[in-house]
């Protein structure tokens, strides 16, 4: 970065920080999301250490519904809840982001290479998307799954799998249109290589779509591990997993023991719903 | 429309070409040893020998991709190694257990989706657009597992409306004779609408469940593609002569918006095969997506292969039915000849 980059941004500091600021206040919905992700990113952060041993059973204390003592009552196994939730929470977020960023990096890289190069990368890279994509992304995760092995990085490969074509897709996209613009002309002339143009220049430009898709896709990636582990897929029990808690409970539900799967599913749900309202109100600035 | 077709006839061949070659890839070359994978991790070398030539697993990798190509060509997905029939007829018999649940969510949240959609693009920031903004968040944020046991707790076990979770019909109920495989229509064919109603009973959850997810696409794009059809140049024109409001919105307005849902429709149909694993699974449903859930169980990977190949070839071929579809309709895509990658 050159003296004048810094000087520059230093200048409009101040401008950019009341910007943000009225940004987030033309976009109540985005401020609610965050402000509840960051309830989820401090319960990750802090929560394992605030509560006690979530595989910790008591039989005598078995479905127990919801008291001043088990917030969130107690299992089959006499294990709390609310102890079993705070813990999952730092896996499950942690998981959803990771899954996000791997994918959206993956895919982004590969995009703006099949955008700027074309010809016979951009045909192969646009054959294999539209094949992955001829799936539906859960089914593919499924099967990747099913056949690496149930593992929580297993499981984090597979659903950026089933996400990265999306991301191919979109700076692609950008890349073609960015690499006729002057810019990229200045860095050719200035004698940078093609992979330094492609990968210093035109992705930083070619990013914006991906970040906002990367927020929805990290909502929609927790639905999906939550998911796989409610069909015995992925995480496994007795991990303090959301997915795992649901489909634990979910036999209780039907003779009215409705707080051991509903709760945990409860903040699947607010966490994705989270991630939607901040990556709407991003992708309604973009158009 | 002929070169149209022939065109999307070449490009719909690879992609199918290329679903097995990417489901061969992750069943035969991912797992290292595939014998491994199929005969559990406790097999002896004798075993383990056994199924490589049960399977042809000892054949040169092409050979074996060879054979798995033809045999999904001539419709073979594998055999089920739980109950050692074919793959193939195990999933048609389960296809309109699962095809009546679809059509009816399907059907549902268009019925829901298009008339609130052109409602909220004919008055951007109203009250019905909010209310959609509400409905696409909350849909596209809902875990299917979650809401589906919320309905079955509030709508089965406190207020008692609906059948709980088991197949669908309550037990000892007899199902109609077998015309089509939908219940519902069976049964109205052969003249018992109590039948009917009973089966409609045990539709009624699931596919509230699959409904609330499915809206939230279809919201979204026929508010979209209504906004831009409103702004158009005949639509200002035919404001500008007058016409009454109600029927610019409708004729040309809903008729040119229409186009993009019929896509919209295809991409539900799309997702609703793979989220009905959860809800076929949690409401004990007997269609493709609890089988392939039980094969999962099981530990039966053939069965699950034969399931993914199913589901990605009638997804491609749902594609290329509305892609068809909207060539008919809108002469500009299949005059324009345009690529579409």
């Amino acid at each position: 970065m050159t003296l004048a980059g810094t000087l520059s941004s230093q200048s409009t500091l101040p401008a950019a920080r009341t910007r943000r600021r009225g940004w987030l206040r033309r976009h109540p919905m985005a401020a609610v999301g965050i402000l509840v992700l960051t309830v989820y990113v401090l319960a990750a952060l802090f929560g394992p250490l605030l509560v006690g041993d979530p595989l910790r059973t008591s039989p005598s204390e078995a479905m127990q519904a919801p008291s001043a003592e088990h917030w969130f009552g107690t299992d089959r196994f006499g294990r709390d809840v609310f102890t079993r939730a705070v813990v999952a929470a730092r896996l499950d977020v942690v998981v959803g982001i990771v899954i996000a960023l791997v994918a959206a990096v993956a895919g982004s890289v590969i995009g703006v290479i099949a955008g700027y190069f074309g010809g016979v990368v951009d045909e192969v890279v646009m054959r294999v998307t539209d094949v992955l994509l001829a799936f539906p992304g859960f089914v593919l995760a499924l099967i990747l799954v099913a056949v690496l092995g149930n593992s929580v990085p297993n499981v984090v490969i597979a659903v950026a799998i089933a996400y990265s074509p999306y991301f191919v897709r979109l700076t692609r996209a950008r890349a073609l249109a960015e690499r006729e613009r002057e810019y990229v002309d200045a860095a050719r002339l200035a004698g940078n290589r093609q992979w330094q143009i492609a990968l210093r220049h035109v992705m930083p430009n070619s990013l914006g779509p991906a970040f906002t898709q990367a927020t929805m896709v990290a909502g929609w990636a927790v639905l999906d591990v939550a998911g796989l582990a409610f069909l015995g897929i992925g995480i496994q029990p007795p991990t303090a997993e959301w997915g795992v808690m649901v489909a634990e409970g979910a036999n209780d539900v039907i003779s009215g023991a409705w707080w051991t799967a509903l709760f945990p599913g409860a903040l699947i749900v607010l966490l994705a719903l989270a991630f939607q309202l901040i990556g709407d109100d991003l992708q309604g600035d973009q158009r | 429309m002929g070169r149209y077709l022939s065109r999307r006839a070449v490009t719909t061949a690879i992609t199918l070409l290329g679903i097995v070659v990417v489901v061969f890839f992750v069943v035969r070359v991912l797992p290292g040893d595939a014998a491994v994978l199929r005969a559990g991790p406790y097999a002896d070398a004798e075993r383990l020998a056994q199924v490589r030539a049960q399977y042809g697993l000892d054949a040169p990798l092409y050979q074996q991709f060879w054979t798995y190509l033809t045999g999904v060509l001539s419709g073979d997905l594998g055999t089920s190694t739980v109950s050692n029939r074919p793959v193939v007829s195990e999933l048609l018999v389960r296809l309109p257990a699962s095809l009546e649940l679809g059509l009816y969510a399907v059907g549902l949240a268009c019925l829901i989706g298009i008339p609130m959609g052109v409602l909220a693009a004919a008055r951007q920031g109203g009250m019905v657009d909010r209310l959609v903004r509400i409905g696409v968040i909350t849909g596209s944020s809902m875990a299917l597992f979650w809401l589906g046991l919320l309905l079955i707790y509030v709508f089965f076990y406190r207020l008692g409306w609906f059948p709980g979770p088991i197949d669908r019909l309550p037990v000892g109920v007899e199902p109609p004779p077998h015309l089509t495989g939908l219940y519902t229509v069976d049964a109205l064919l052969t003249g018992q609408p109590a039948l009917a109603w009973q089966s409609l009973r045990s539709l009624m959850l699931p596919v509230l469940t699959l409904t609330v997810v499915l809206v939230a696409p279809v919201l979204k794009m026929v508010r979209q593609s209504m906004i831009e059809a409103l702004r158009s140049d005949y639509v200002r024109t035919a404001r500008a002569m007058g016409m009454p409001t109600r029927e610019v919105l409708l004729r040309d307005g809903l008729r040119n918006a229409l186009l993009p849902v019929i896509t919209a429709i295809g991409i539900v149909f799309g997702y609703m095969l793979g989220g009905n694993i959860i809800v076929e699974t949690l409401f004990s449903w007997p269609g493709m997506g609890r089988y392939a859930y039980q094969s999962i169980q099981n530990s039966d990977l053939e069965a699950l292969q034969g399931f993914v190949i199913f589901v990605g070839v009638m997804y491609v071929l749902l594609n290329v039915l509305i892609d068809v579809l909207y060539g008919l309709i809108d002469p500009r895509i299949r005059l324009g000849g345009k690529a579409s990658s």
